[in-house]
This record gives structure tokens, C-alpha cells and sequence, in this order.
């Protein structure tokens, strides 16, 4: 414990941005029974080594971030900044105590990982992928992958770093602002925008061709693509699509899918119904 | 030369497939990485291209383990951009399998890292922080070689049989090899659809869907229109939560809103 005549324990900028640095190894070590434990904890190493110079405080420090830990990785960088001026606070002999420390983190992971997920993993990548790989598939070939990985990795480090930073100076305040309803609206409007651009993506990328099964009549011949297209181009990708979903909410696994669709193109290119 | 390139590449994909940062275990980023190895751009950026639609709703959320789409990358685009040359739909088709072996290692590696992390226990007991260093930048390596060794093995396989048993394929599989890589990629856009799906989100997909039928809007300008109508809806659900309140904070146009809202 801190006595009042030393000087505050504090972290520096340094510290801060190395601890930034560090955060993209949370999950390197992910293993079943703890999870992120020890990438956490390895995140919180230059921290540690600030804040308790003392070897059996750094060891305290380190086993209690050791416990169970889970959340999506972007998200650990704001539970990060929170834990940090917790434990600066528990450092410098304020009223947090561990249990306080342990129990933020647990409080904030589960939540946080909920709503950041669909956004992050469900509708970003999705997206942007999509958009790069339509990007290189139509023409601009290089452009594509530097898209992705240029436009990913900006906005993923940006992120990381206001939200640690934001996360350290609001302090606890940070859990009063996200329970504000703000983070649902910031979903949803995400969510919407993954839907709407699903729906465009679905008609545009998937690539089949039916045959020209020629229908005979007295008006000449008709080609059943040729029909489609004039009543609804890419209904085939729509019905495979929501044919998917229906399963997918029936709990049949992905795999099976891939299996029967992959029996389908098969099945179909042998039949001659698509070519 | 080339050989070296993509064990590289293997090596950082493992990392990646399992961190998710950087994300160079993307097809689209893997892919690409390898034709430039191999010095056949061209068919890697197909490659990871076409694979990344099939791979995009493949995400590890919470204590689940996806399929892996870094060993599958890797290794379908040293088949389609290496020696073996072959076509970019066998690539896709094949890469499902290597995703589940992926997948497998994965999960193995999970269970395997479990007495690396106990000893991670034992030196923060005796507060030694450097050796937790230690122990986690193993883990990273042991990451990476989960990709590497299964790699290095099936490039052992000599390319001249893997191009000869595809050319042995009867013409009819061959065909219908091509249609199933461009209809795989249903199963993705299905699961990201089911995970954001409740059903005041439906019309949007179905009007998302609706103009995308038309070839003159580009894929910028679709995606303009669902930011647009992401903030109408958003804009219009505050608008209703106001009225109820009654409170302060209402500005003038959000009146004059409701109000045309209540005319029609």
C-alpha cells in the first residue's frame, strides 16, 4: 500500500501504447478452461510492472488477471483503459479493491462482447470483404485486397486506441455511458445496414446460370433464364439463400449445408439444369 | 524461393486465424499474399477473391470455434497459383476440407496450450512477469505452427499428381465442380443473415435485394442507401420515443415530423 508521502503511481503514455501494442495478443494463448486468461494478463504486464514495484504485489496483480477471461478482442481495449485506472486507483490505495477490479471485468465482458460482435464479425467484415472481393473480382485486381486489409486494420487500430483511452480517463464512468441505450442504437442501425447490403450482396455474387431449357411456342423460343431475368434476376441465389436461413433456424449445421449445396451443383450440372 | 514465401505466409495466417488483428488468414488477404509468392498474382487474387464469399460468415464468437479459413487459404492457393495450376472453382471446393482440418487443429491446440498456461500460474506466484511473457510469445509460435506443419505436408504432395488426378475427373464433375463453387457461397450469406435476422429487420434485406436486381447502382451506392436508411429508421423510432415523453430536448423538425407522420 501506498503511503501518503510517496508520489502518486501513475502510467505513462509510454506505457500506454505499449500496453496498446500488446492487446492484439489477447487471444494467442486461448485455451478451454480460462479462455483469454493469459493474453489478458500479458496485456496488463507493463502495467503491473508500473504500478507495484513490489515483487509480491506484481504477483498478486498478475494471478488475479489470470482468472477466466472472454470477450471480442476489439472490445478487450475499452475493458483495458477501465481495468488500468482501476488499477492505478487500487495502486495509489483508493477504495477499489481486487474483487472490485475482477468484478468490472467479468461485469463488462459478457455485455460487451454481445453487442459487438454482430457488429464487428456479422456486418463489418462481411462487408467490407465483400465489397474488396467484388472490388478485385470486377476488374481492379489488387485494389481489392488492399482495401480489405488497409480498411480493416485502420479502423480496428483507431478503435483500440480511442476506446482504451476513453475507457482510462471515464473510469467507471464508462459503465454508466454504455448503459445509456446507446450501444443497442448503434446495433441495430448497424444490423440494419448488414441486412440491406446482404440483400444486395445475395443477387450480385452468387454465380448461377441455368440452362436454356427452350420452351417452343407459336411466338418463337423462350430460354428460362431468360425468363427469370425479366421477372425477378437472381431469385435462384434467393431461394437457395432463404432456403439456408430456414435450416440454419431449424439448428442444421452449417457443414450439412455446404454438403447439400455442393450435392446441388453437382446434381444440377449433371441434370442440365444449370450450366 | 516460392516455397519459403508460403511457409511464411502459413506461419502468419496461423497467428492471425486465431488473434483475428491483422486478419491475413482472410482468403482475400492469404490468397493474394500467396500468388505474389508464387509469381501468379493473378490466380491468387481469384482465388481469394472467390473464396472470401464463401469464408465471410465463418466467425469465432464467444467459446465456438469456426471453420478455419487459414489453412484452407493457404494451401487451396498454392494448388491454384503453384505448380499444380489448378482452376480457381476446384480451389474453392477444396478448401472446405482444409477448413474443418483447420477447424480441428484449432480446437486441438486449445486443449493442447493448457499446461503451457498453468505454468503462467506458477510464475505469477513467484511474481515473475517475464517468464508470462514468455509463455504467451510461445503460444504465438505454437499458433502459427498449427498452420505451418499441415502446410508443409500437403506441399510435399508432388504437384504433377494433383494436377493429373483433377484432368482424370470425368468432364461432367468438372462442370459441376465450377457451379458448386459458385453456389457455396449461399451457406456464408445465410449465416450472417440468420445472425442479424429478427423481423423488423427483414424488409430491409428485401429492398437491399430488390435494388441490387438493378446492374446501374454500384456497390458504393447501395451501400449508401442502407446508411441512409439506417438513420431514417433510427431518426424516426426517437421521433416516436419523444412524443411519448413529451419531454424536453423536441426540436422543431422533429415536430414538424410527427406531425406529417400523424397525417398520413
Amino acid at each position: 500500500m501506498a503511503t501518503e508521502q510517496t508520489k502518486p503511481r501513475q502510467l505513462t503514455l509510454g506505457d500506454q501504447f505499449l500496453i496498446f501494442g500488446r492487446s492484439g495478443w489477447e487471444q494467442a494463448a486461448w485455451n478451454y478452461p480460462r479462455l483469454q486468461n493469459l493474453g489478458f494478463c500479458y496485456l496488463m504486464i507493463p502495467a503491473i510492472r508500473r504500478l507495484y514495484p513490489d515483487k509480491q504485489e506484481a504477483g498478486e496483480a498478475a494471478e488475479r488477471h489470470l482468472a477466466l477471461f472472454n470477450t471480442m478482442p476489439y472490445m478487450q481495449s475499452l475493458i483495458t483503459g477501465v481495468t488500468l485506472s482501476l488499477e492505478e486507483d487500487h495502486a495509489n490505495g483508493k477504495p477499489v479493491s481486487a474483487e472490485n477490479i475482477s468484478a468490472v471485468k467479468v461485469g463488462m465482458m459478457g455485455s460487451l462482447a454481445g453487442v459487438a460482435d454482430p457488429v464487428w464479425w456479422g456486418t463489418w467484415r462481411p462487408i467490407l470483404s465483400a465489397f474488396a472481393a467484388s472490388l478485385a473480382l470486377s476488374g481492379f485486381g489488387i485494389v481489392g485486397p488492399l482495401v480489405f486489409f488497409i480498411g480493416w486494420n485502420v479502423v480496428r487500430l483507431a478503435f483500440r486506441w480511442i476506446a482504451q483511452r476513453w475507457g482510462y480517463h471515464q473510469g467507471l464512468k464508462v459503465v454508466t455511458a454504455l448503459s445509456s441505450g446507446m450501444l443497442q442504437k448503434l446495433t441495430l442501425g448497424a444490423s440494419i445496414v448488414g441486412m440491406f447490403v446482404m440483400g444486395a450482396i445475395v443477387p450480385r455474387w452468387t454465380r448461377v446460370k441455368l440452362a436454356p431449357i427452350i420452351a417452343m411456342s407459336a411466338h418463337g423460343s423462350l430460354s428460362l433464364q431468360g425468363m427469370l431475368d425479366r421477372l425477378l434476376p437472381g431469385l435462384v441465389p434467393l431461394l437457395l439463400t432463404l432456403g439456408c436461413v430456414w435450416l440454419l433456424r431449424r439448428h442444421v449445421k452449417p457443414l450439412w449445408l455446404l454438403v447439400g449445396v455442393f450435392v446441388i451443383g453437382l446434381g444440377g450440372y449433371w441434370l442440365g439444369i444449370f450450366r | 524461393m516460392s516455397i519459403w514465401g508460403v511457409l511464411i505466409i502459413a506461419f502468419l495466417a496461423g497467428i492471425e486465424g486465431v488473434i483475428d488483428e491483422w486478419e491475413f488468414h482472410q482468403p482475400i488477404v492469404a490468397c493474394t499474399l500467396v500468388g505474389l509468392a508464387t509469381g501468379n498474382l493473378v490466380s491468387g487474387i481469384a482465388l481469394g477473391a472467390s473464396l472470401q464469399l464463401v469464408t465471410l460468415g465463418w466467425m469465432n464468437i464467444g467459446a465456438a470455434v469456426a471453420p478455419d479459413p487459414a489453412l484452407a487459404a493457404v494451401v487451396a492457393a498454392w494448388w491454384v497459383s503453384g505448380p499444380a495450376h489448378l482452376p480457381v472453382a476446384a480451389g474453392v471446393i477444396l478448401a472446405i476440407p482444409l477448413a474443418l482440418i483447420g477447424q480441428g487443429l484449432t480446437q486441438g491446440l486449445r486443449k493442447l496450450i493448457i499446461p503451457l498456461v498453468q505454468q503462467a500460474d506458477v510464475a505469477a506466484a513467484s511474481g515473475n512477469l517475464h517468464r508470462i511473457d514468455w509463455i504467451l510469445r510461445l503460444s504465438v509460435v505454437l499458433q502459427g505452427l498449427r498452420v505451418l506443419i499441415p502446410t508443409a505436408l500437403l506441399m510435399w504432395i508432388p504437384s504433377t499428381w494433383i494436377h493429373a488426378s483433377y484432368h482424370l475427373l470425368p468432364q461432367v464433375i468438372q462442370g459441376g465442380l465450377r457451379v458448386s463453387a459458385g453456389l457455396l457461397v449461399v451457406v456464408s450469406f445465410a449465416i450472417v443473415i440468420n445472425m442479424m435476422a429478427t423481423r423488423q429487420l427483414w424488409p430491409f434485406f428485401f429492398i437491399g435485394f430488390a435494388l441490387a436486381t438493378d446492374g446501374h447502382l454500384s456497390l458504393v451506392a447501395l451501400g449508401l442507401i442502407g446508411v441512409g436508411l439506417a438513420i431514417l429508421y433510427l431518426r424516426l423510432q426517437d421521433g416516436g420515443h419523444h412524443d411519448n415523453g413529451g419531454g424536453g430536448g423536441t426540436q422543431a423538425d422533429e415536430d414538424e415530423l410527427d406531425r406529417e407522420l400523424d397525417d398520413l
